[in-house]
């Protein structure tokens, strides 16, 4: 069945850009998927790939339900972490209550997680999802302080400033499964992983996930149509309460500890911005930006302390240009793709990336050597940067990146309009534009 | 007043007022409009005629004043809890969800009414009576070959159509149509038109036009509101004649019409 929603292949308007092709409900990339996660431990088989990997399920979860309210529902919550963070220090708790632990198969427990995540998104909801606008994100940053603020003071619960920590393999064991290797862990992350992506893909397909879309679009119509909107927010916001529970349920299991950084307002804060870095307009976005994202925090903050500042601008970057994030990105190349001219681009592409790319490189090379000049202890002026080692306090290096990065500039500069004109041939066949 | 007039009238208005500030905009309006009627509701431009559509449906608040819908007082309602009374409106201006596709928009406009409610336990897709009604209300209006767009694209007079169509899907036995052939041309206008007679055939129609022509083809009755008072209801032939008619509105609107 054909059930979605705007096309247009315009790269100037990338508000107004599409979410193109035909929905039908296919099994194939689920299989796909599944199998991908099967795999994937056998060929990254080291430890902190596995760490890499749980890090990044546990943040696609709490994406994807994060984007139920921001994609899907229109609602912008600042404090989403909130209900995550519930969520794992409940199983925080029920990890340490042995007696029921000890009867309670680890791979259930993130389901008390989302009940706890979705028993506050009940409590807050019955007042914040009143309204969508400015009123919802205030009462969200509000409600995120708040309970920030009292898990340094309610320390029986929170634990103040150490946290709560557990023991997961204090569980019943699991068909003999102890969860002491990362591995099991792995895959009972994985199953959460691609249930909770599955039942809210679901979610959106049924009618309270459809009039969620509606009374985004457009509140007031849906009310003329029997539906009260803040009915629809709240179902929408109590299901998204829940699988954020989930992804703090995973969190605890995974990490074993949850401190106030689980549910403050820096973490509500990355969330949003992972989702948007993804795309909030398509249902996979969220899971691309996840990915991105943990990479950005895993790989890239071993190979620089500058991590943070990359991950700022790639979001900055996003926000201004392409407010359809990845997923957009990747959609707007459908029409081109599904008429065969794709290939026009493949060149242009090129042409302009690959200039594009050493640029980028060489300002961050730049940047590096800025850091390294201003706060490298006296007398370690050699710095490594791209396999090379050199004297951050000598001209010459500078020069060469200066020089470098101009012309790669210059380079990019020069290819844009033959991208931009191959970018127009291949999507002309909406006729009107040359 | 009407033929119906023993039974309990589809809606009664009884001595309603609105006022936005100090700007009296409905001024006593009572009117009784009868089971199976089609009522036209006419005057110039700011008599308030979209204003007492917003009273009667829920969206604002009457300053005083009753609105009862088959009897029952409507005080208090939102718009959803009449909607799901049986009244269905569309709006001058128009609202659609437009970044949804024309399917879903009448799709979700069905769900309601079809007793999906919040269902999370139904998929829409799996759903075929859902499928099957929301492609019917389309051929019936006309958008069968603007389907899968996104609504936002279509031409204004496809989208006043998907309007009427949203305002109908829901199959409300009480429809209210502000202007519903506003800035169409001749043909388009004759195919809304017949589209409005087949479609409440057996219903409750109340409408804001300004097109005599329409007014006078369709309505078996005409109330003519000027300046928030409804000045004569009638028989389309005896508002004609009705001289204040006449001297307030409809002798300059006829000639504007020839
Ligand atoms: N929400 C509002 N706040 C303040 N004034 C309003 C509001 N809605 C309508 N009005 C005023 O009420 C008057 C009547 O408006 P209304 O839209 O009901 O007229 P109308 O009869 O539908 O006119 P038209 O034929 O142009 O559609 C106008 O003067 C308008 O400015
Ligand atoms: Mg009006």
């Amino acid at each position: 069945m054909n059930e979605q929603d705007q096309i247009t292949t315009d790269p100037t308007k990338p508000a107004q850009r599409m979410r193109a092709g035909s929905m039908t409900i296919s099994a194939t990339p689920w299989i796909v998927a599944a199998l991908v996660l099967i795999v994937l431990p056998m060929i990254f088989t080291n430890n902190s790939a596995i760490t890499i990997m749980n890090q990044m399920a546990i943040t696609i979860v709490f994406a994807l339900a994060y984007n139920m309210l921001l994609g899907q529902g229109g609602m912008l919550s600042f404090g989403h972490a909130v209900y995550s963070g519930i969520g794992g220090f409940a199983c925080m708790h029920i990890m340490n209550a042995t007696e029921f632990f000890a009867v309670l198969p680890l791979p259930l427990l993130p389901i008390f997680g989302g009940l706890f995540g979705m028993g506050l998104a009940m409590i807050v909801g019955s007042f914040s999802t009143r309204s969508a606008g400015t009123v919802f994100a205030m009462i969200s940053l509000g409600v995120g302080e708040l309970i920030a603020a009292s898990s340094i003071i309610i320390v029986a619960f929170f634990g103040g400033e150490e946290g709560i920590s557990g023991d997961r393999t204090y569980s019943l064991p699991f068909f003999g499964i102890e969860f002491l290797k990362q591995i099991e862990v792995y895959y009972l992350i994985s199953a959460w992983l691609m249930i909770s992506t599955l039942l809210m893909y679901l979610f959106s397909r049924t009618p309270i996930g459809r009039m969620a879309n509606a009374v985004r679009d457009n509140p007031e119509r849906a009310e003329f149509l029997g539906y009260s909107a803040r009915w629809v927010r709240f179902y929408s916001f109590i299901f998204s309460g829940f699988f954020a529970g989930i992804a703090g349920a995973l969190f605890a299991i995974n990490y074993e500890i949850l401190t106030e950084e689980n549910l403050n307002t820096t973490s509500s804060g990355v969330i949003l911005l992972v989702t948007f870095l993804g795309g909030v307009g398509f249902f996979f976005g969220p899971i691309l930006g996840a990915i991105v994202f943990t990479l950005v925090q895993t790989v890239l903050s071993l190979q620089t302390d500058l991590w943070a500042f990359y991950a700022g601008v790639l979001f900055v970057s996003t926000v201004m240009f392409f407010p359809g994030g990845l997923a957009g990105l990747i959609m707007m190349h459908v029409p081109a793709f599904k008429f065969g001219k794709a290939r026009h681009l493949v060149l242009p592409y090129i042409r302009t990336l690959l200039p594009g790319l050493i640029t980028i490189l060489g300002l961050s090379a730049l940047v590096e050597m800025i850091f390294h000049f201003r706060h490298a202890a006296t007398g370690e002026d050699e710095m490594t940067l791209f396999w090379t080692t050199f004297d951050s306090h000598a001209v010459f290096p500078w020069i060469i990146a200066i020089v470098v990065t101009a012309a790669a500039f210059w380079i990019t500069r020069r290819n844009v309009p033959g991208l931009v004109e191959a970018w127009h041939k291949a999507n002309n066949f909406s006729g009107g534009r040359t | 007043m009407n033929s119906s007039a023993n039974s309990t009238p589809a809606l009664a208005i009884e001595n309603l007022h609105k006022s936005f500030g100090k700007a009296k905009i409905i001024r006593g309006v009572n009117l009784k409009i009868g089971k199976g009627e089609r009522h036209a509701v006419i005057g110039p431009n700011g008599a308030g005629k979209s204003t007492l559509f917003n009273l009667i449906t829920g969206r604002f608040p009457p300053t005083s004043g009753k609105v009862r819908l088959h009897g029952r007082d409507l005080a208090g309602l939102a718009p959803f809890q009449i909607n799901r009374m049986g009244l269905s409106r569309s709006f001058q201006i128009t609202n659609i969800f437009p970044k949804m596709s024309v399917f879903e928009n009448v799709r979700c406009s069905l769900l309601w009414s079809k007793g999906y409610r919040y269902s999370f336990w139904n998929m829409v897709s799996r759903s075929q009576d859902l499928t099957d009604a929301a492609d019917s209300i389309l051929e019936q209006i006309n958008l069968t070959a603007r389907r899968d767009l996104p609504a936002g694209v279509l031409s204004y007079a496809e989208q006043r159509a998907l309007e009427i169509g949203i305002t109908i899907a829901g199959g409300a036995n009480v429809i209210m149509l502000d202007e519903p052939t506003a800035g169409m041309s001749h043909s388009e206008t004759d195919y809304i038109v017949e589209l409005i007679r087949t479609v409440t055939e057996d219903k409750t129609l109340v409408m804001v036009e300004h097109d005599m022509g329409v007014v006078f083809g369709l309505a078996d009755y005409i109330s003519v509101l000027v300046y928030g008072e409804i000045i004569a209801t009638g028989r389309p032939e005896e508002v004609r004649a009705n001289p204040k008619v006449q001297e307030a509105y409809l002798g300059a609107a006829l000639e504007a019409e020839h």
